[in-house]
């Protein structure tokens, strides 16, 4: 293996390891930062009232969810098919010489 | 990041409003302008906003036992400086304000700020500011994402502390109550997506590193007539 792919290969490894230390190693509810806040603002500022509310909200915890994995899926596609599209052009780019010669008719 | 709906004062929510809307508006500009004069780019726009998008629907677990996700707006920023991020970050914030109720219109202002506006400049200045130290490629997007990360949740903490003042220490112990709640938390998250970020600079350094020279992330190579001006 290349270095320059072990070192990718390291740094995937390196974030599945930060996202999974904590599961493994802290106790905790894991729910969103962002509902820590709003449960924050409610305790320190009971008599707030948000005075607006969203004009649609997912019906329930697995369409949210469902919407999440569409959004991720969507960008990965993206980005997924940009890496295919320049890989393809760079190797067609470079040239017959340097392709191997049963390519060539 | 995402402030609720409706869980700024109106007052708040205008004035972030205000604030952000000259930066969209230039970035829309930038945006196209970056299109028409190159418009080989085009593809490498899309990836760098849909890098947003996948990384900002990723809740990841962290050592504060919650959850949270990284932004992905600092490799937009380091290829494409920031005006273009400020249009794309708020594409992806509109999206999960309507569809998903995550954010909010009413709070939209507020979170561009701190995702699209404040996230991609952080970014963009820590890039340039290890370059021109005489760091390399990697420590440069490393970090300039890292903090990008970290400085859109400040701001959140920021904003929220400004709107909720804490009855007894003021603005001032708002923010720390805020942002042992946000910065914390993602301070590993930061670290995720810098080696994220550089994970995908690293695979188009190898796949389009024609793409990086145009856009200037990338000297160009001593083979051409220009060598003499790179100096590197």
């Amino acid at each position: 293996m290349k270095r320059s792919t072990l070192v990718n290969w390291l740094l995937v490894l390196a974030v599945v390891a930060l996202a999974a230390i904590p599961v493994l190693f802290v106790q905790g509810e894991f729910g969103g930062s962002d509902g820590l806040a709003e449960q924050a603002i409610t305790e320190s500022h009971p008599d707030y009232e948000p005075w607006f509310s969203s004009i649609y909200e997912p019906p329930s915890g697995e369409i949210e969810s469902g919407l999440f994995a569409l959004q991720a899926a969507i960008g990965a596609g993206v980005v997924g098919y940009y890496f295919g599209a320049a890989r393809t052009k760079r190797r067609l780019a470079r040239g017959p010489a340097d392709r191997h010669p049963e390519d060539t008719p | 990041m995402h402030i609720a709906e409706g869980y700024l004062p109106p007052l708040h929510a205008a004035a972030w409003a205000v604030a952000s809307a000259p930066f969209v508006v230039h970035g829309a500009r930038a945006v196209v302008q970056q299109v028409r004069t190159d418009p080989d780019s085009k593809l490498l726009l899309g990836a760098a906003g849909a890098f947003s998008f996948v990384l900002s629907a990723l809740k990841i677990p962290s050592v504060t036992g919650s959850c949270s996700h990284p932004t992905g707006t600092g490799l937009g920023a380091v290829l494409f400086r920031p005006p273009v991020m400020a249009l794309l970050g708020t594409v992806v914030l509109f999206f999960q304000a309507v569809l998903l109720a995550h954010g909010g219109l009413t709070t939209l202002g507020a979170n561009v700020f701190s995702m699209a506006v404040v996230g991609p400049w952080v970014a963009y200045g820590t890039y340039r500011l290890v370059r021109r130290l005489g760091g390399g490629l990697g420590p440069a997007v490393f970090l300039a994402a890292a903090l990008g990360d970290l400085a859109t949740y400040c701001v959140t903490s920021v904003q929220l502390a400004l709107a909720f003042p804490d009855a007894t220490s003021g603005v001032g112990g708002a923010v720390v109550k805020f942002g042992s709640i946000f910065a914390i938390t993602q301070i590993p998250l930061a670290v995720s997506e810098g080696l994220l970020t550089l994970l995908v600079v690293r695979l188009l350094v190898r796949v389009s590193p024609d793409e990086l020279r145009r856009l200037g992330v990338l000297p160009t190579p001593p083979a051409t007539p220009t060598a003499k001006e790179v100096g590197a």
